[in-house]
C-alpha cells in the first residue's frame, strides 16, 4: 500500500492501526456473542439447580417438623387436620396403583402397535399412523381427565355397578391410553433401527414373518423398547390432571384400583387450589411430596439409561 | 393390526363423545362471556385471553433462549465436561414431571422473586418447561445442515457469528419453527404447573389492556395481572357436580383439542414439506 515498496509512511502505520483495531473489535464481538449463547445454554443447568434448591430447601424445613421415619412409615396422610399425620406411603400407593393399571394397558398395546407398524404395516399406513400417534401425544391431559371422569367411569359402572364415581381404575385406563403413543413411537424407532440383514438371516433359515418379529427383531431392539417402557413409567408417575380429576383427592392407603385415592400429584394440586399461607407446614408438605416424586422419576430415568447401556446391541 | 384399530377406535370414541357433549355450547357468546355461576351463560372470554397472553410471554422467553442454547451446543460448544453437564441436564429436564416445574415456580418466581400469581410467573414457568423441546428441535435442524455450507462461508472470510447469522439460522428456520410450534402446543394444554403457582379458577375480568390512549401508550401492567387459562377453566367445570357445567367443560375441551391438534398438525406438515424440499 505504501508509495515506495519497503518504506512505511505515517499514513500506512495509522491504517494498519485501524485495521488492527477493527480486527480486535471483531474478535471481541465474536467472543461476546459466544458468551451470550453460552449463558442461554446454562439456563437449563440453572433450572435444574433451581428445582433441586427449592425442593430441598422447603423439604428441610418440613423434615424439621416431621421426622423422616414418620414420613416413610406412617399409614395416614392428614396434613391439613389438627391431628396431622404425614405418611407418604398413602399417596405413593395411589400413584403406584394407577401407574400399574396404566402400564398394563400401555405396554402390551403400545408394543403390539410398534411391532405391527415396524414389521407388518404397508409403507403408506406407517406414513399416516406415525404423525397421527404424534398428534395424540399433544392432546392436553386435562382433556383425558374429562374422558376418564365422564366417559370411562360411567362405562365401567355399567359393567360393575358398585364402582365409585372417583376411582383409580378409570384414571389408570385413560392414563394408559394416553401413554400408548409414547411407548409405541419409541419402540418402533428402536425396531426400525435393527438392520435388515438380521431379518434376512431369519427368513433364510425358514422363519415366518411373525417369528422373525418376535424372536429376532424384538430381542435385538430390547434396549430401546425397555427405555420406552421406562419413559412410560415416569410419565405415569408424574401425570397429574387425569388423576386429580378422575381418581378423587381422598388420601387412601390402598392397592385396589376400584377405590378412590389421591396420588402425590393430585395432592399437590389439591393444596395449590386451596389458600395455604406461605411458610406453613401444609405449604411445605407439597415440596416434600414433590421431592419424593422427583426422586422417583429420576430413579426411573437413571434405570433407563443403565438398561440402555447394559443391553445395547451394537451393529 | 387389531391393536392399532383398538387404539384408534378408542380415541375416535372419546373425541366423538366429547364433541357431541360440547358442540351444543359452542356459540359466539361462549367466546365472549365471562365464567358464570349459571352454566348457560358461562363463557371462556377470560380463559382464552389469559391463554393468549401467557403464550406470548412464554414464546418471548423460550424462543430466544432455546434457539441460542441450541446454536451454542451445535456450533460453539467445545467437547468438555461443561458441555456434557449441559447435555445431560437437558435430557433430564425433558423427563421431569410438569408439576415439579410448578413447584419450582411457586417457590422461586411467586415468592422469592415476588412476582405473585401473575401472567409473567406463568409465562416464565411454561417457558422453562418447553425449553428442552425448543433446544432439541434447534439442534436437530442445525445438525442436518452439511459441513460444506460452513466451510464455504468461512472461506469467504465470514466470522463464526456471520456464518450462524446468515447461513445456519436461515437454513434451519423451518425445523426450528416446527419445534417451537410443538412446544407451544404443549404449553397451551399444560394445567398442573399453572394450578400450582395458584392461578385463580374464577376470573370475571380481563387483564389491563396492553395499548392505552394516553402516553406512554404501551403498558406492561398485564404481566402482573391475575389470570386464568383454558385448561384451568376446563378443570374447574369438569370438577363441578352439575351436568350442565360438564357440557361447558366439553365445549372448552373441544376448543382446546382443536387448537392443539391444529398446531401439531401444522408442525408435522411443515416437517413433511421440509423433508421433501431438502436437497443439499
Amino acid at each position: 500500500m505504501s508509495a515506495v515498496p519497503g518504506q512505511s509512511t505515517l499514513m500506512d502505520v495509522t491504517m494498519q492501526g485501524q485495521r488492527l483495531a477493527r480486527r480486535r473489535a471483531r474478535i471481541i464481538r465474536e467472543r461476546m456473542i459466544e458468551l451470550v449463547l453460552f449463558l442461554a445454554a446454562l439456563v437449563s443447568v440453572f433450572t435444574t439447580v433451581g428445582i433441586v434448591y427449592i425442593l430441598v430447601k422447603e423439604s428441610v424445613v418440613f423434615f424439621r417438623e416431621v421426622p423422616i421415619v414418620n414420613f416413610l412409615t406412617d399409614t395416614q396422610w392428614t396434613p391439613l387436620f389438627d391431628d396431622a399425620h404425614f405418611g407418604i406411603m398413602v399417596l405413593l400407593s395411589g400413584t403406584l396403583t394407577s401407574s400399574a393399571v396404566a402400564l398394563l394397558i400401555a405396554i402390551p398395546l403400545g408394543t403390539i402397535i410398534a411391532i405391527y407398524l415396524s414389521e407388518f404395516a404397508p409403507f403408506r399406513l406407517r406414513e399416516v399412523a406415525k404423525p397421527f400417534l404424534e398428534m395424540l401425544g399433544g392432546v392436553p391431559t386435562i382433556v383425558y381427565g374429562y374422558f376418564a371422569l365422564l366417559f370411562v367411569t360411567p362405562l365401567l359402572q355399567r359393567i360393575y355397578p358398585e364402582l365409585p364415581g372417583f376411582n383409580l381404575l378409570s384414571a389408570g385406563i385413560v392414563m394408559g391410553i394416553m401413554i400408548i403413543p409414547y411407548v409405541s413411537s419409541i419402540s418402533e424407532d428402536a425396531m426400525r433401527a435393527v438392520p435388515m440383514s438380521l431379518r434376512e438371516g431369519s427368513y433364510a433359515v425358514g422363519a415366518t414373518r411373525f417369528q422373525t418379529a418376535t424372536r429376532v427383531v424384538v430381542p435385538a431392539a430390547f434396549s430401546g423398547i425397555a427405555s420406552a417402557y421406562i419413559l412410560g413409567i415416569s410419565r405415569a408417575v408424574g401425570e397429574t390432571m387425569i388423576l386429580a380429576v378422575a381418581a378423587g383427592m381422598q388420601p387412601n392407603l390402598t392397592f385396589n384400583p376400584l377405590e378412590p385415592a389421591a396420588t402425590i400429584t393430585a395432592f399437590i394440586v389439591q393444596v395449590a387450589l386451596g389458600d395455604l399461607p406461605h411458610g406453613s407446614v401444609g405449604y411445605q408438605t407439597i415440596f416434600a411430596a414433590g421431592l419424593t416424586l422427583m426422586l422417583f422419576t429420576l430413579a426411573c430415568n437413571i434405570a433407563g439409561h443403565m438398561l440402555r447401556k447394559t443391553f445395547r446391541e451394537a451393529y | 393390526m387389531v391393536a392399532l384399530m383398538i387404539g384408534v377406535l378408542t380415541f375416535v370414541a372419546l373425541f366423538v363423545d366429547m364433541a357431541l357433549d360440547g358442540v351444543g355450547r359452542l356459540s359466539w357468546d361462549f367466546f365472549t362471556n365471562y365464567p358464570s355461576r349459571r352454566p348457560g351463560q358461562a363463557g371462556i372470554l377470560s380463559a382464552w385471553v389469559g391463554s393468549t397472553l401467557v403464550m406470548l410471554t412464554t414464546a418471548f422467553f423460550a424462543v430466544p433462549l432455546g434457539v441460542a442454547a441450541g446454536v451454542y451446543l451445535e456450533e460453539y460448544a467445545a467437547k468438555n465436561w461443561i458441555t456434557d453437564v449441559i447435555e445431560i441436564n437437558i435430557t433430564n429436564l425433558a423427563g421431569v414431571p410438569s408439576i415439579v416445574y410448578g413447584l419450582l415456580a411457586l417457590g422461586l418466581f411467586v415468592y422469592q422473586f415476588g412476582l405473585g400469581q401473575s401472567i409473567l410467573a406463568a409465562g416464565l414457568t411454561l417457558a422453562l418447561l418447553i425449553l428442552p423441546v425448543v433446544i432439541v428441535a434447534t439442534r436437530e435442524a442445525i445438525r442436518s445442515i452439511p459441513q460444506v455450507i460452513r466451510e464455504g462461508s468461512y472461506a469467504l472470510g465470514a466470522t463464526q457469528w456471520q456464518t450462524v447469522r446468515y447461513h445456519i439460522l436461515p437454513y434451519s428456520s423451518a425445523g426450528i419453527l416446527t419445534g417451537i410450534i410443538i412446544g407451544m402446543a404443549r404449553a397451551i394444554g399444560e394445567t398442573a404447573p399453572i394450578i400450582t403457582i395458584g392461578a385463580l379458577t374464577f376470573i370475571a375480568f380481563l387483564p389491563p389492556a396492553p395499548v392505552q390512549s394516553e402516553p406512554p401508550f404501551i403498558s406492561f401492567e398485564w404481566l402482573m395481572s391475575p389470570f386464568t387459562v383454558m385448561p384451568i377453566q376446563m378443570f374447574n367445570w369438569t370438577s363441578r357436580p352439575e351436568a350442565a357445567f360438564h357440557a361447558n367443560a366439553a365445549a372448552a375441551g373441544l376448543v382446546l383439542v382443536i387448537m392443539t391438534l391444529a398446531m401439531n398438525g401444522l408442525a408435522i406438515w411443515l416437517r413433511y414439506r421440509l423433508r421433501r424440499n431438502l436437497k443439499w
